[in-house]
């Protein structure tokens, strides 16, 4: 088999088109799955990635050479034929299908299986090996039903508001953010969103997607009593949260499934609410592109890739710079 | 079964103290009377006995799961909490079940003596009824260390204004030794009968830690200064005729201590004492590790009764003849109780001495020469404080000594558990020896932030040379300093040394692996 992307210092090296799938180096050319700070990293001479992705790029890396394609759409680099796929991660999130000499390897960043309400869906793309990730590869992981989870948060908003509290959501600025103000019921009370957030959903809007009504919060506002904040993790436990007393916090992320991170972080409730696959999203996907060798790059790689192998696939893990859903981050994953 | 899991939950979600006496409040509003019974039970730790072991219920749960053993088990490595792994890889079942707490445990019970096969189907067959959050429970309920994460306070509390009954009632109730199997919630709360009442012991007074000197020095004759002993807190009771010696853990230990009965024979029917369970050889205290090594022992044979005899050293009077004397002054309290001690003629029962002292500075050095004496600090009590129950600031005070410290280098790292499950918080520090080589001495789980545990966890994945099992050995770099109250000698460390209660103390960015310290210098503190 045919090595198409190789992993060498700098990321995923396509050599026979000479680019980069999301290189955690400075490189020539890079291709960028989503725009997540793990995946897009500043200094690339060019980037290449699917159109929605591109706001979010400029306002996180500044001003450079953006190139965006569609979903779908092939484009030829010496002979490699290029195609992105929706991941169905975030909003603008692609796997990198590469097609050459007969050989076809798909890279799938960070992927979810089911519809977020915001993210053109997961595509599964028939392929010989496909690199995955393995965030939450383990069994334990198993996501509850979005309308659950729907319901769980209006009720919860619902009950401060009864209390006359404020709910503060800690949430990623790019992607949970905008899924969560979806999912939230604008009937029941006044949307807010921290800084951080704001500029993710304009860039949201920016690339033609439709969201709830919000306010940006202001330092001249004051009652906050029955409404709701969006804020980035990185802002549990800080100051900026006084304004809102008394509030009740709430943590969105896959590692609210588990009772000791649950427990860990200080926040009144937990919100299973991922946008990686869970475990059998991971297997399904997998399944699904017809692939004979899986490579893992970031999660629970070892064990993910050695189930894996015991199911038939030729399987190996690698070392990356990914890191997937992380709980600690000063938002920019 | 779906109250006490919603109860359990509604707990387990909130750091807030009210939001969990009132979901206790509501849920005795709420439940029948033997669950009542139940959930005390398994709040105050009298827990159903185990059914299975952990293998057996991992092997049921992979079977279950489709999934290989060995992905099981390294789940469970990670998520820490084998309840919650089993009850998160198992699928969701579309049945449930009406039955309630104590029908289930009623059940559990039935399953102790039933064969293997009978105990995977009654197992099996419950996880198929439960939702994720009560089979957790239930999994929790079948391991035999079910703990709630309530203070027994608030549980009494919760019971208080359910009931009407008044606190201390309450958990005077709930202490000895009442068997959930036997008795009914009636029975424990509102007809305790006088043969139950014979053994049950008064809730402790606990005292806090002195954290401002000047409450001291500013009126020094309020105080009654005395040593605190480094033993285990105890209550002996002479009722009816019979003796009954309880720890602080509310554990029944009068067996252990045959060597103590005649302390007991010298005092009259209707008597408690407050003291402090110490090894004692000579007229000297011996080391705490010596009294645990014998509490340690199946068997007491003739000589560990003769190498480590035990006393009592008394502290205080809750009853005599019959009667309460918790609401009289300490001072008179003490002095019936150096009565009683005199008379007998016990070598087992010694007077905590009270400590004379003058000025702030006398007592300062006498508390600095605690440790000469096997003692841990002092103990400064008003002259006129009552007996209270459970831990009360403003009347009681230890003062203990500041802990023997070493820096020491994180050199292996294992994941927690529980709260702490799936980031490496259990450390073991070693110090240098003379050829050079970190030697291991001590565990720690506990004194960092849990940023600073965030930090540590992060740095750790960052740095390991080598993984065992579930234990990183990490690159040699990170400095602690180490606290602990007592050291001695020992063959299980590598170093040749234990040490008592080991925590890290802080974190000594400022030193390099290099600096920490020798074996040599923990040797100089044996003594």
């Amino acid at each position: 088999m045919k090595q198409l992307i190789e992993f060498n210092e700098n990321g995923m090296y396509v050599r026979a088109a000479d680019v980069y799938i999301d290189p955690w180096r400075p490189v020539k050319r890079a291709i960028i799955t989503h725009a997540h700070s793990d995946h897009a990293r500043w200094g690339m001479g060019a980037y290449l990635s699917q159109h929605q992705s591109i706001p979010f790029l400029k306002r996180r890396l500044g001003d450079g050479i953006y190139e965006g394609l569609n979903y779908r759409q092939s484009i030829q680099i010496n002979g490699v034929e290029i195609t992105l796929f929706p991941s169905g991660h975030v909003p603008g999130a692609a796997q990198v299908r590469v097609k050459y000499e007969g050989e076809t390897w798909v890279a799938s960043g960070d992927y979810k299986t089911v519809d977020d309400g915001i993210s053109e869906p997961f595509e599964p793309v028939l392929c010989d090996t496909f690199i995955t990730e393995s965030t939450f590869g383990l069994p334990v992981f198993n996501w509850p039903e979005l309308a659950v989870l729907t319901h769980q948060i209006n009720q919860w908003w619902q009950q401060n508001i009864y209390e006359q509290k404020c709910s503060v959501v800690f949430a990623y600025s790019l992607g949970k953010a905008q899924r969560i103000l979806q999912m939230l019921n604008p009937e029941l009370g006044k949307i807010y969103v921290h800084g951080a957030v704001a500029s993710m959903n304009e860039a949201c809007i920016e690339a033609g997607l439709t969201l709830h009504t919000y306010h940006t919060v202001q330092p001249s506002t004051t009652d906050y009593a029955g409404a709701l904040v969006i804020a980035p993790p990185s802002a549990l436990g800080s100051p900026w949260l006084k304004k809102f007393e008394p509030y009740d916090t709430a943590m969105a992320s896959g590692w609210m499934n588990m009772r000791g991170t649950r427990r860990r972080n200080a926040v009144d409730t937990g919100f299973v609410i991922s946008d990686h696959a869970d475990w059998q999203g991971l297997n399904n996907a997998i399944k699904n592109t017809g692939a004979e060798q899986v490579i893992v790059t970031h999660g629970y790689t070892a064990i993910f890739a050695k189930w894996l192998s015991e199911n038939g696939y030729q399987a190996i893990d690698v070392k990356t710079a990914y890191e997937g859903e992380t709980l600690i981050n000063n938002d920019s994953e | 079964m779906k109250l006490f899991t919603q109860l359990f939950l509604q707990i387990d979600a909130s750091t807030k103290i009210n939001d969990k006496l009132n979901a206790l409040y509501h849920y005795f509003n709420l439940t029948n009377e033997a669950d009542k019974l139940w959930t005390i039970a398994i709040f105050s730790g009298r827990n159903p006995k185990r059914i299975a072991t952990t293998t057996l219920l991992k092997t049921w749960a992979a079977e279950l799961a489709d999934i290989p053993f060995w992905l099981f088990e390294e789940t469970y490595r990670i998520v820490g909490d084998l309840s919650e792994t089993i009850s998160y890889v198992l699928p969701d079942y579309t049945n449930s079940t009406s039955h309630a707490l104590h029908e289930w445990i009623l059940q559990m019970k039935a399953m102790e003596k039933a064969d293997e096969a009978t105990r995977k189907d009654f197992i099996t067959g419950a996880w198929k009824q439960f939702s994720k959050e009560e089979r957790f429970v239930f999994n929790k309920l079948t391991s035999g260390s079910f703990r709630m994460g309530v203070a027994t306070k608030l549980m009494v509390k919760a019971l208080s204004k359910h009931t009407g009954l008044h606190e201390n009632i309450i958990q005077h109730r709930l202490m000895g030794n009442w068997n959930p199997y036997e008795i009914t919630y009636h029975q424990l709360l509102f007809a305790s009968s006088d043969e139950d009442e014979a053994g049950r012991p008064y809730p402790f007074y606990l005292a806090y830690a002195l954290d401002d000197e000047q409450l001291i020095a500013d009126d020094t004759s309020r105080w009654l200064a005395e040593y605190k002993w480094d033993g285990i807190r105890c209550q002996l009771i002479k009722r009816k005729g019979n003796w009954y010696l309880w720890s602080r853990g509310e554990d029944l230990i009068t067996e252990k201590f045959p060597d103590l009965s005649g302390i007991a024979k010298s005092l009259p029917d209707g008597t408690v004492i407050d003291g402090e369970l110490v090894a004692y050889q000579n007229g000297k205290v011996l080391p705490f590790n010596d009294l645990q090594t014998r509490i340690g022992r199946k068997n007491l044979s003739a000589a560990i009764l003769n190498q480590v005899p035990a006393a009592i050293f008394a502290y205080d009077l809750l009853e005599f003849e019959g009667q309460d004397y918790r609401n009289k002054p300490l001072i008179e309290r003490r002095q019936q109780l150096e009565r009683l001690v005199n008379t007998s003629e016990h070598h087992g029962f010694v007077l905590s001495k009270q400590i004379n002292f003058n000025n702030m500075d006398e007592l300062r050095m006498i508390r600095e020469g605690a440790r000469n004496v096997a003692a841990e600090g002092l103990m400064l009590k008003d002259v006129n404080s009552v007996y209270e129950v459970g831990r009360k600031k403003g009347m009681w005070w230890k003062w203990k000594l500041d802990p023997m410290s070493v820096d020491a280098v994180l050199i292996y790292a294992m994941r927690g558990s529980g709260r702490r499950a799936n980031m490496y918080t259990d450390y073991t520090f070693g110090v240098w020896n003379e050829a050079g080589e970190l030697v291991s001495f001590a565990k720690a789980y506990s004194g960092l932030t849990d940023k600073e545990l965030l930090e540590v966890d992060a740095w750790i994945k960052q740095h390991t040379l080598d993984k065992f099992g579930p234990v990183r050995t990490v690159v040699p770099e990170l400095v602690f300093e180490i606290g602990f109250e007592g050291i001695n000698t020992s063959n299980r460390h590598k170093s040749g040394i234990a040490i008592r209660f080991p925590r890290i103390l802080r974190w000594r960015k400022d030193k390099t692996a290099k600096e920490a310290d020798t074996i040599n210098h923990l040797k100089t503190l044996l003594k």
